[in-house]
């Protein structure tokens, strides 16, 4: 059995803020296994997203514990920890992030640029993504050029680029419309069914119902960890592929 | 990234925010013009003074009456007429080292010939002196030894004195009155062309000594000479020759011990060594306005790199967050500032080839523009980039992923 992707052992969080301190995150300990669809709940302000950018290997706990794939991550440099963020991790932002003035085929390629990759294999590489994500012929677009669910598209094929074990997603829906978010979800579904790991924040519950595990956090502590029958699981063939197919066609 | 892609990417981010990069590197265009045209101007200066000693030859010594006194002031130079024919005679025959001596007058006089009329300088000469400033007869022939000891009215003419009086005809045979004393024409010159000042060096007649002395320069000393020419045999002997003439001169015009000459003696280095010297301050000048300038460039690159390193946080969190590392985005932006600096410099490459051409032409400056004025204009261009790039592109590497993530 294979170490974990991500496992963390009593990890906190504190912000200090003038006098006071915000524990933003507190004795979290989680253990994510490969292939795993996970939602991270909870109102807003109780360290979903500090959580994930400790597991994005962004940020450094104040204390506590971090393996991922079975590496101590405070063992690791900066310049070690941008190397496993190249290889190892996708991020999907809420508000897309993607560079203003270069095509979405050079943002889908900008991770394959800090790696050893040529060229005209990164050209390769990134146009196969923009096609998995069904964006193949906007890939010479900017993103002003696109809509909001075209650039999160676009957003999941640069997270995909670099063949992560894990994708961080917080909040990938935030900034969309209901239909095109259950897009979007379908699409990180198909990328968990063919075994990336996937670990997603929302606030909604139609939305974590594409998960198979639900964490739900308050005041930075883990209130509740469950497993549940989750919407078209990875297992068998997503009920609304099909939907999927037309929707991205469509919006192709 | 590699080396190309960062290139691309810095032109890319400059041409984004064209108008501004453009702005950004006028600082460094004209501080790269000013030091091109700085070193243009300084070599130039430099070569034409070697020009100027080389031509006149570096063994040439040149006696002048010291400047009198009268009521404590200073005249000026050559105002006392101490020197004398004979003075130079008696260097010519009594110092070893001494390949020749010539001594002469000078006067600005007026020419005319038939209703042509010119002024130009009238130089009293002995034979002597053709060899020794290296003048060539070009038609007729020079000065007689009677001729020159006799006060013969006979003159040689420049090229251009030549030309302007007897245009498309042989000047050898006629006579021009000078300063309406009329003298025959016995030969003319080759031309010596421009100085490397841009004094025409043609534009001149010589007569022998004593017809000068006696009738074109009125003096109350009939013998004196202003200026004695002395040709050391060799460069080496110059140093010698010098202290010789000097003891001989304070001994004949009975100079007493520990009283100061009435004459000076200087050797060709020397006498150009003003003109070096303002030719230096005016590249010191130069020098000064450039590199206020390049400094003000390098200041400008780094204002406007440190507001794209702000505005372009999030960017920066984003490559960060897809794995570039420290070194990457220090690269980048470090590139960003050496492409605006470099883009500048080359402009001001051309710039300052073209501004020094044009200061050489209406100053009448000397011009030299060697390659490795270039080399050193893009070298501090590259320099500038560097320096004043480092501190912007340092902060952007030195910023917190998340920070510059969450940055609006
Ligand atoms: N840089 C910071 N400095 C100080 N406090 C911070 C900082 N970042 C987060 N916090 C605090 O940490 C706590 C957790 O913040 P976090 O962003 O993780 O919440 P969240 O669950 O993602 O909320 P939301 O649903 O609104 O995105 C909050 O109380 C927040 O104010
Ligand atoms: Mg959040």
């Amino acid at each position: 059995m294979s170490a974990p992707v991500a496992q963390t052992i009593d990890l906190c969080k504190d912000y200090r803020v003038g006098p006071s301190v915000v524990h933003a995150l507190a004795d979290a300990s989680v253990t994510i296994d490969s292939g795993e669809s996970v939602a991270v709940m909870g109102p807003s302000g109780s360290g979903k997203t500090t959580f994930m950018n400790l597991l994005g290997c962004l940020d450094t706990p104040t204390s506590g514990r971090y393996l991922f794939e079975g590496t101590e991550v405070s063992s690791l440099g900066p310049d070690q920890l941008a190397i496993v963020r190249n290889q190892r991790i996708g991020f999907v932002f809420q508000s897309f992030n993607l560079l203003p003035r270069i095509t979405a085929l050079d943002n889908v390629a900008l991770p394959l640029a800090y790696g050893r990759y040529r060229r005209s294999e990164r050209r390769r590489i990134a146009a196969a993504a923009l096609e998995e994500v069904g964006l193949a012929e906007r890939m010479n677009h900017t993103p002003v050029q696109l809509s909001g669910g075209q650039q999160q598209r676009v957003a999941i094929a640069r997270a995909l680029v670099g063949d992560p074990s894990i994708i961080l997603a917080d909040e990938p829906t935030g900034a969309l419309d209901t239909r095109t978010g259950i897009e979007i979800m379908n699409l990180l579904q198909q990328l968990n069914a063919r075994g990336i790991t996937i670990v997603l924040v929302t606030h909604e519950p139609e939305i974590a119902r594409f998960a198979r595990r639900v964490i739900h956090f308050r005041d930075g502590h883990i209130q509740s960890d469950e497993s549940q029958e989750a919407l078209g699981a990875m297992s068998q063939a997503p009920p609304d592929a099909a939907d999927t197919a037309d929707a991205v066609r469509a919006l192709g | 990234m590699s080396g190309i892609d960062l290139v691309l990417a810095a032109l890319q981010s400059l041409r984004a925010n064209i108008m501004r990069s453009i702005l950004t590197a006028l600082g460094m265009i004209i501080g790269v013009a000013a030091v091109i045209t700085m070193v243009a101007i300084g070599a130039g200066a430099q070569a034409g003074i070697q020009s100027v000693i080389d031509s006149i030859g570096a063994n040439m010594l040149i006696v002048s009456p010291a400047s009198s006194r009268s009521r404590g002031a200073a005249q000026g130079a050559g105002t006392r007429q101490s020197l004398t024919w004979a003075d130079a005679n008696s260097i010519g025959a009594q110092i070893q080292g001494v390949e020749a001596v010539a001594p002469s007058v000078r006067k600005t006089v007026q020419i005319i010939f038939g209703n042509a009329n010119w002024r130009a300088t009238a130089e009293g000469v002995t034979q002597e002196y053709f060899t020794a400033r290296g003048w060539e007869i070009g038609t007729g022939r020079g000065f007689e030894e009677f001729e020159v000891t006799g006060g013969g009215k006979v003159a040689v003419l420049g090229a251009t004195v030549a030309e302007n009086l007897f245009p498309g005809q042989s000047p050898v045979g006629e006579v021009v009155r000078i300063d309406r004393v009329p003298f025959e024409v016995v030969g003319t010159l080759k031309a010596k062309g421009q100085s490397s000042f841009g004094q025409d060096q043609d534009d001149v007649l010589f007569v022998p000594l004593k017809a000068a002395q006696q009738r074109l320069v009125g003096q109350s000393t009939p013998d004196a000479v202003q200026t004695i020419y002395v040709l050391a045999k060799t460069p080496a002997l110059v140093s010698v020759v010098e202290r010789e003439i000097e003891e001989m001169l304070r001994d004949r015009h009975g100079i007493a011990p520990g009283d100061s000459d009435d004459f000076r003696i200087r050797n060709i280095s020397e006498i150009f060594e003003a003109r070096a010297e303002s030719s230096r301050v005016m590249a010191l000048l130069l020098a000064a306005v450039a590199s206020v300038s390049l400094l003000v460039g390098g200041i400008g690159i780094m204002n406007i790199m440190l507001v794209s390193v702000t505005e372009r946080t999030r960017e920066i969190g984003v490559r960060m967050a897809v794995g570039a590392r420290r070194r990457d985005v220090l690269a980048q932006f470090l590139i960003e500032a050496l492409a605006l600096s470099l883009i500048g410099g080359a402009i001001g490459i051309a710039l300052g080839v073209v501004s020094s051409q044009i200061t050489a032409g209406l100053a009448d400056w000397p011009l030299r523009l060697d390659s490795s004025a270039i080399v050193l204009a893009f070298g501090f261009s590259a320099a500038v980039g560097i320096f004043f790039g480092y501190y912007p592109a340092r902060k952007a590497a030195r910023l917190d992923p998340i920070e510059a993530l969450r940055y609006e």
